[in-house]
């Protein structure tokens, strides 16, 4: 069984996002690129699929500019058998990644399809399950737990209140929530030996797919500022002035 | 302008989720019809007419949309679609699974997590953990959003909409819920309590934060969160977490116990009205944005708190 894993290269989640003085955007340069780490739990559970014999090959995607390729790496140090990069310029929407990625899988025909939940850039939470509305496929989203059983798969999901176990027919999409795994660390010979596998880059011109973003973004601005607050010197006091300064005791 | 909600309940109960949504709908002008997916629903639908606001409630009943699953219920809303203008849902594990498959289905980009209507065709959301805040203009024939519904109040509850009982038959189905694990509690949900207890790493274990987390919340009849460290380390249910990926809470009160405040768990709260953190590390990023910081332990501070509020 081949499975499909759909990466993004984002800012790391370590860096403090500046917004552009004239509104226009965030200011990406120069910051540290890192897989999202959602794209990353998907990895890891494909290759640990992988190792106890279920799935026989992992191929990544992506779609952006050239540098994603890093993203792509990776995985594939991680476990992954080879990569496709669709060379596109941000921003994509989630729209039109799902329809590139639906292209991708008319030629390569995997039976399951597992990407991060949501990329931690623009928190659409959109990809999989319009991935899987298009393909008409079963979907799973917020997995915290996969059993691939022959033709069907059983995903315990993250849901409010608790967990929602349920079955698809494969084919079938699942987006991964934070705790289906823990991704392995990714050594340096790891990343030197992954050089080896093959990257395939194609141009997306290539696939007749508009990418034109529909939504028109009219400005991105930082969020309000809280007014500062005060040190209390004790609990008494912190008492004193939830009751009488705040009002919500 | 007509307005299809998609609302958030079990069958037996509205969420309040949804009130708040149809607040949302409200600021956007126009009909409002809330839709009940789901199978012997007529509970939620009856406290759905109540809503002020809703013009119209439509009961589909189903086998098939008993749990939401999302593919029954993205093509009953599809069918649904083409008498309206905008589709919208509460950014609740619900609607962010089913309403993207809903928009790709009519080949329209979604916005997500609404926080503020500014027009009809123009919404603000955040990105990057709350880091900044987007203005997006849809040009889309049919507009699906999905609301973050901790930026909307609930709407009063004094309307009298009817009741439309609507038919679906579902097709083919790929996919099959077996079990739900849900867990039941007395305490407030975090979406709809005014005072929210959070527990981080700092409790140390699960028991600890049951002794000291749990018992400080029920006495103050309020909801518990966690950081993810907390989750992540089995002190709390997954779905307590509050943060980026997380719920999105903002109540009246909110008291980060043990909580550094990682970037990712403030977006989660930032925007309480009260922010308290109690914390050992004065230098904490969480004292940054609490409206009142107490460096202490708080296996120490939370009793004095207990008992100043004459709470034992």
């Amino acid at each position: 069984m081949k499975v499909l894993v759909a990466v993004k290269q984002v800012i790391d989640s370590n860096v403090k996002i500046r917004v552009r003085q004239d509104k226009s955007g965030i200011d990406l340069a120069n910051a540290k690129k890192s897989i999202n780490p959602f794209d990353e739990i998907a990895v890891e559970e494909a290759v640990r699929l992988k190792e106890v014999g279920k799935i026989d090959e992992i191929v990544l995607v992506s779609i952006g500019p050239s540098q994603a390729q890093e993203a792509i790496r990776v995985g594939l140090a991680m476990g992954a058998d080879r990569g496709i990069l669709i060379q596109a310029e941000y921003p994509i929407e989630p729209l039109s990644v799902a329809k590139l990625l639906k292209a991708v899988i008319a030629d390569e025909l995997p039976q399951m399809v597992i990407l991060g939940k949501q990329a931690i850039d623009d928190d659409c939470n959109q990809t999989g399950q319009m991935l899987a509305g298009l393909l008409d496929w079963g979907q799973a989203t917020f997995a915290q737990s996969i059993n691939l059983i022959e033709d069907v798969v059983e995903v315990t999901r993250e849901v409010d209140g608790g967990l929602q176990t349920i079955r698809l027919n494969l084919p079938a999409i699942i987006t991964t929530d934070l705790r289906l795994n823990e991704p392995r660390y990714v050594s340096l010979p790891g990343l030197m030996k992954a050089k080896k596998k093959r990257i395939d880059i194609k141009a997306v011109n290539g696939f007749g797919i508009d990418i034109t973003p529909r939504l028109q973004i009219i400005e991105t601005n930082e969020p309000p500022l809280r007014k500062s607050g005060i040190k209390v010197a004790s609990a008494m006091e912190l008492v004193e002035k939830l009751r009488n300064e705040a009002f919500v005791l | 302008m007509k307005i299809l909600l998609l609302a958030e309940h079990d069958n037996c109960h509205l969420n309040s989720a949804t009130a708040r949504t149809v607040s949302a709908a409200s600021k956007l002008g126009g009909e409002v019809h809330v839709l009940i997916a789901g199978y012997r629903a007529k509970a939620a639908a009856e406290q759905a007419v109540k809503l002020s606001g809703v013009d119209l409630v439509l009961l589909a009943e189903s086998v098939s949309l008993e749990h939401m699953l999302a593919e029954p219920t993205a093509a009953l809303i599809v069918e649904l679609s083409s008498q309206y203008d905008i589709l919208m849902a509460p950014a609740t594990a619900n609607g962010k699974n089913i309403m993207p498959r809903v928009a790709a289905l009519l080949d329209v980009m979604q916005i997500s997590d609404v926080i503020e209507i500014v027009s009809p065709d123009t919404f603000k959301r955040p990105i990057y953990a709350g880091s900044a805040i987007q203005t997006l203009r849809s040009p889309e024939r049919i507009k699906v959003l999905t609301v973050r519904t901790s930026a909307f109040d609930p709407a009063d509850t004094d309307g009298s909409a009817g009741i439309q009982v609507i038919d679906f038959v579902p097709t083919a189905t790929v996919s099959m819920h077996i079990e739900s694990q849900i867990n039941n509690s007395d305490r407030p949900e975090l979406g709809a309590a005014r005072i929210i207890i959070a527990g981080g790493r700092a409790l140390g274990s699960k028991e600890r934060f049951d002794e000291v987390i749990l018992h400080f919340a029920d006495k103050l009849s309020a909801a518990v969160g966690a950081s993810r460290a907390a989750v992540d380390a089995g002190y709390a249910p997954n779905d307590w977490q509050i943060g980026q990926t997380g719920k999105v809470v903002a109540p009246d009160l909110y008291v980060a116990c043990g909580i550094s405040g990682a970037i990712q768990h403030l977006a989660g709260m930032k925007d309480s009205k009260v922010i308290v953190a109690i914390n050992t590390d004065e230098d904490a990023p969480i004292f940054q944005i609490a409206d009142y910081g107490l460096v202490a332990n708080l296996f120490e501070a939370i009793p004095v708190i207990e008992s100043a509020l004459n709470l034992d």
